[in-house]
């Protein structure tokens, strides 16, 4: 059976947990068995919500509906979810690669001695043992990874695999686990409300020193808020102080694969490009037609980001109007 | 409190990604080895920045890996910390070296384990959990900030969209990312001194990989860039459109 862990926060099933149910269904559609879910804490609308994560895949939702998980603590999860894949007989365990996906998985792959691929991006090949595709080198390469033991957690990269629905329901079982005493209080939370965040986005607009200063980000804003983007930078911008440090993207900074990214007065040094490059599309901005960032684009315009940027928003702007 | 940092040996930042032996190694010739950026800039640092404080009475520096590692691990101290062991263990997947970090932990009795959000060349952002559940202690991944106090810690973790603050008792085992300090330049007082630091070379203790790479691979060639003309903008908006489909 694949179990896969449906991570929620404040009571709403994550985005990223849609994409990891998907994955697991077709994992365990390729091997004959089925995908059934299992989520911890409380579920805003459960008698809706955990239902309907049957249109992913799942024939059956586990919930451990216990206000103890509701605070997140990595290892008081891992106990959880090795509990809960042991009795139901799990011999894949997924999570999505997220923040909470990178503290869970690893431990829950000690506890059980089950091998572990993190940042999985194709589906297993099963035809010679158990070996999943993940990304390596910052993005830059692949490695396929054999898992060696009887039970298997994968960690499958945000965005990687893609979220595939149908019209069915899943069954919903609760299940009674016994939280472990955690070692961690959380004191606060704080998100940014209102914009999307950068790890979720499917469009991100992003901007670097080619753009001159802070005070010219309405280049890179106006688009976004056009197109419904989240907006980042590179590295050179967050060390300059004109844009928050959560916003740099690359080697050293967030890693991002969305649909869309698109890069305005970035030259596209390697480092940047660590971050980026398993965005689906990407588009470059550059008055230097020699900027290392046109190799790695799909589309590109050589030309002045002061220049080229309003014009661009305006065709958004009709293109939207149109429809 | 005693700290344990975390040093991994990492091809550099612009190294040539190319493979040898039937795509089953990675092409090292001629390519500079560096310190883990997460684990020289941000584990480290922070590390050093609580003993100043007097928060920490000695930070040890811990690598797994062959002889050819040495030169890396001086790197290190050069930066700081009192002294390293470096476990003799050539190569090992993500839980083969989590057990050997563990031990060494667990013998030294150290209180804070120190790791960096990832390897640049593996991505595996596993190591540090599986240390955590192997010492049965707590654990913040990706975190951006670290306090200590007698006994306890805060630190703040990267959550999507956000941060989460959260408060923790020792033992313990921290990832450490961009946020948690600032990248130090070695002066040559610290290259000179980090020659003669101790560095203790110790056998594995005994464990089995759950995983093994079977290949590599490069991913495919991008088909090259379109170019649009810069007087006809609206052209890119209608091939974002209709082509890539994106919005
Ligand atoms: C270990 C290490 C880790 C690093 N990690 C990261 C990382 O995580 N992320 C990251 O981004 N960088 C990282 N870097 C830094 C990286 O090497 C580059 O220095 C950085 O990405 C450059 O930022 P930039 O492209 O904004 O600036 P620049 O390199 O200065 O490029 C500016 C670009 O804007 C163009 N331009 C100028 N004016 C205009 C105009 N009017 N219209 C259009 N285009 C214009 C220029 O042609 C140029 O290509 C790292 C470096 C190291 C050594
Ligand atoms: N061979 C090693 N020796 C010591 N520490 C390591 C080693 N490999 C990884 N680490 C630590 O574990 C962190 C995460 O590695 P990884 O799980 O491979 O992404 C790194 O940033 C290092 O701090």
């Amino acid at each position: 059976m694949v179990l896969i862990f449906a991570d929620q926060t404040d009571g709403q099933i994550k985005k990223q947990a849609f994409e990891a149910i998907s994955y697991g269904a077709k994992i365990a559609g390729q091997t004959g068995t089925t995908a059934e879910v299992l989520v911890l804490g409380t579920v805003e609308n459960a008698a809706s919500t955990l239902p309907a994560l049957g249109k992913y895949g799942a024939s059956r939702v586990h919930y451990a509906d216990n206000p103890a998980f509701n605070g997140f603590d990595a290892q008081v999860y891992a106990a959880a979810i090795a509990d809960a894949a042991t009795a139901a007989g799990a011999d894949v365990i997924v999570f999505s690669n997220t923040t909470s996906g990178k503290a869970i998985a690893p431990r829950l792959s000690a506890r059980l001695k089950a091998g572990l691929v993190a940042g999985a991006v194709a589906l297993p090949d099963t035809s010679a043992g158990f070996v999943v595709k993940k990304s390596v080198f910052s993005g830059k390469a692949f490695a396929n990874v054999a898992i060696n033991t009887p039970v298997k957690v994968i960690s499958l990269n945000p965005n990687a695999f893609g979220i595939q629905t149908s019209e069915t329901t899943a069954e919903v079982v609760s299940i009674n686990l016994t939280p472990s005493a955690g070692k961690i209080k959380v004191t606060s939370v704080n998100k940014v409300t209102g914009t999307v965040p950068l790890s979720e986005a499917e469009l991100v607009v992003s901007g670097g020193r080619g753009l001159k200063g802070p005070e010219n980000w309405h280049l890179v804003e106006d688009l976004a808020k056009e197109i419904g983007a989240a907006t980042a930078c590179s590295r050179a911008v967050a060390d300059a102080h004109w844009r928050p440090h959560h916003e740099h993207v690359g080697q050293t900074g967030g890693a991002i694969a969305p649909n869309l990214y698109f890069a305005i007065g970035i030259s596209g040094a390697i480092q940047h490009l660590a971050g980026v490059n398993r965005s689906k599309t990407i588009v470059v901005i550059n008055k230097d037609p020699e900027a290392p960032f046109f190799k790695a684009a799909d589309y590109g315009i050589v030309g002045d980001a002061f220049e080229v940027m309003p014009k661009i928003v305006e065709a958004v702007k009709k293109m939207k109007a149109v429809g | 409190m005693k700290i344990l940092v975390c040093i991994s040996k990492t091809p550099d930042t612009t190294a040539k990604i190319a493979f040898t032996d039937n795509n089953t190694k990675f092409a090292d010739g001629g390519v500079q080895f560096i310190v883990n950026p997460y684990d020289e800039w941000y584990a480290l640092v922070r590390a050093l920045e609580l003993k100043e404080a007097g928060l920490a009475t000695t930070v040890t520096l811990v690598n797994v890996g062959g002889a050819d590692n040495d030169p890396i691990i001086r790197k290190a101290l050069a930066i700081g910390g009192d002294d390293a062991v470096r476990i003799n263990l050539e190569s090992g997947d993500s839980f083969t070296i989590a057990s050997q970090i563990a031990a060494v932990a667990k013998d030294g009795g150290y209180d804070l384990v120190l790791t960096g959000k990832e390897t640049i060349d593996y991505n595996g952002s596993s190591i540090g959990g599986m240390v955590a559940e192997l010492l049965d202690a707590p654990y913040v991944s990706l975190a951006t900030k670290l306090d200590a106090a007698a006994g306890n810690l805060t630190a703040t973790r990267e959550i999507e969209g956000g941060e989460e603050v959260a408060e923790l008792s020792l033992p313990a085992v921290i990832s450490c990312q961009k946020g948690m300090a600032e990248q130090r330049i070695p002066n040559m007082k610290g290259i000179m001194g980090a020659r003669t630091k101790p560095l203790a070379v110790k056998e594995p203790v005994a464990t089995d990989a759950l995983t093994s790479i079977v290949s590599f691979e490069l991913p495919p060639a991008k088909a090259g860039v379109k170019l649009v003309s810069a007087d006809t903008p609206e052209e890119l908006v209608r091939l974002l459109r209709e082509e890539a489909k994106v919005f």
